[in-house]
């Protein structure tokens, strides 16, 4: 092969460069697509709670009427005192026409009978009766539950559907929040280490 | 003919569907000035359980709960910025259908117009290009291109 000429090795200079060009949109197309690749990839009902690192919202309910006290249970009422305790409690949003939350109860009484820790309940958008009747059949592990018949303790809360899960650490901030059924992988690799973290 | 216009209006009246707002009447305020800014509020807030509707238009028995807050709210004097503030720290950002601006949106608010102008300038600067192509007198070149280019010339002559 002869060398090029000063003419044609312009022309290879200048075609060189314009590849160079071409190669800029297809990277912006592919950091765009990577972009909602990974926006599209995340649950839309798993939202952040506004209340995470700040305290838990203020909140007064009456005790869940008819229940029958289980192993942990305590028959007040809960309220926003109930969760500055010193120590990480957790707050657990359910109702008996929830059928997720039978799927998660096991869970939730692994968190307050094997693992040790106190779970309140907050029982929403029940008529009464039916949530101690669900407690009944299905156990109760929680220690207090507050009834919250026309749900405006959840809205203080920012819940928009059953079950939801908070935890609170020991001065009264709120950690962590799950919206959804929790699941045993969700279980050993984030709450339990963030309770752990926080007891 | 009378008679088959006046079906072809009652069908067009029948099958016409005008957009239904899922507020109950037990719902709506007595004053009407508070129910139309309640209502001008409702569509400004998402629906958490349909997420793709405002509160105005879902059925969802969160959606009539935040209805009535609204109402609540403004009821007891709130400004319109209030209200959707009362809302919007207990369910986040994300129930404002209308996101508001901070660092975390920059590029959701900023990141269009920004685009759309380095594509105006790309366009120029490439108009330009073209133009200066199509028209090579109107750089003339200098004596060292042109000895250059000679040169070149003469070497491809000869081979």
């Amino acid at each position: 092969m002869t060398a090029l000429s000063p003419l044609a090795r312009i022309e290879v200079e200048q075609s060189q460069m314009r590849y160079v060009l071409y190669g800029i949109p297809l990277l912006v197309a592919v950091a765009i697509g990577a972009f909602f690749y990974f926006g599209l990839g995340g649950n839309p009902r798993n939202l952040p709670s506004a209340f995470i690192d700040k305290p838990a919202p203020a909140f007064n309910l009456v005790a869940l009427p008819g229940r029958t006290l289980g192993p942990h249970g305590d028959p007040g009422g809960l309220s926003t005192a109930d969760l500055k305790v010193g120590k990480p409690v957790i707050v657990n949003v359910w109702a008996s026409w929830c059928i997720p939350c039978v799927a998660e109860h096991p869970l939730v009484d692994r968190l307050a009978t094997k693992e040790g820790y106190t779970v309140h309940g907050i029982n929403y958008a029940d008529k009464a009766g039916d949530g101690a009747g669900w407690l009944k059949r299905l156990g109760d592990p929680y220690a207090k539950v507050g009834f919250d018949i026309d749900r405006k303790a959840g809205i203080e809360w920012g819940v928009y559907g059953v079950p939801e899960t908070f935890i609170v650490d020991g001065e009264g901030i709120v950690r962590f929040k799950h919206a959804g059924a929790l699941t045993p992988d969700l279980l050993e690799k984030t709450i339990l280490p963030l309770l752990k973290e926080l007891q | 003919m009378i008679r088959a216009l006046k079906a072809a209006v009652l069908a067009v009246l029948l099958t016409a569907a005008f957009p239904a707002a899922a507020v109950l009447p037990d719902e709506i305020l007595a004053d009407p000035a508070l129910e139309a800014r309640a209502r001008e509020l409702s569509l400004e807030l998402r629906c958490l359980v349909c997420q793709n509707q405002s509160i105005d238009d879902s059925n969802a028995e969160l959606a009539r709960d935040l209805r009535i807050l609204v109402r609540e709210r403004l009821v007891a004097g709130d400004t319109n910025a209030e209200a959707l503030k009362h809302i919007q720290v207990r369910y986040g950002d994300f129930v404002l259908l209308n996101p508001p601006v901070k660092a975390s949106t920059y590029l959701l608010w900023y990141g269009p117009p920004v685009m759309l102008g380095l594509g105006l300038i790309a366009i120029v600067v490439t108009m330009r290009r073209r133009r200066t192509a199509a028209n090579p007198r109107a750089e003339p070149l200098t004596a060292a291109e042109r000895a250059r280019l000679d040169a070149a010339m003469r070497r491809e002559g000869d081979a």
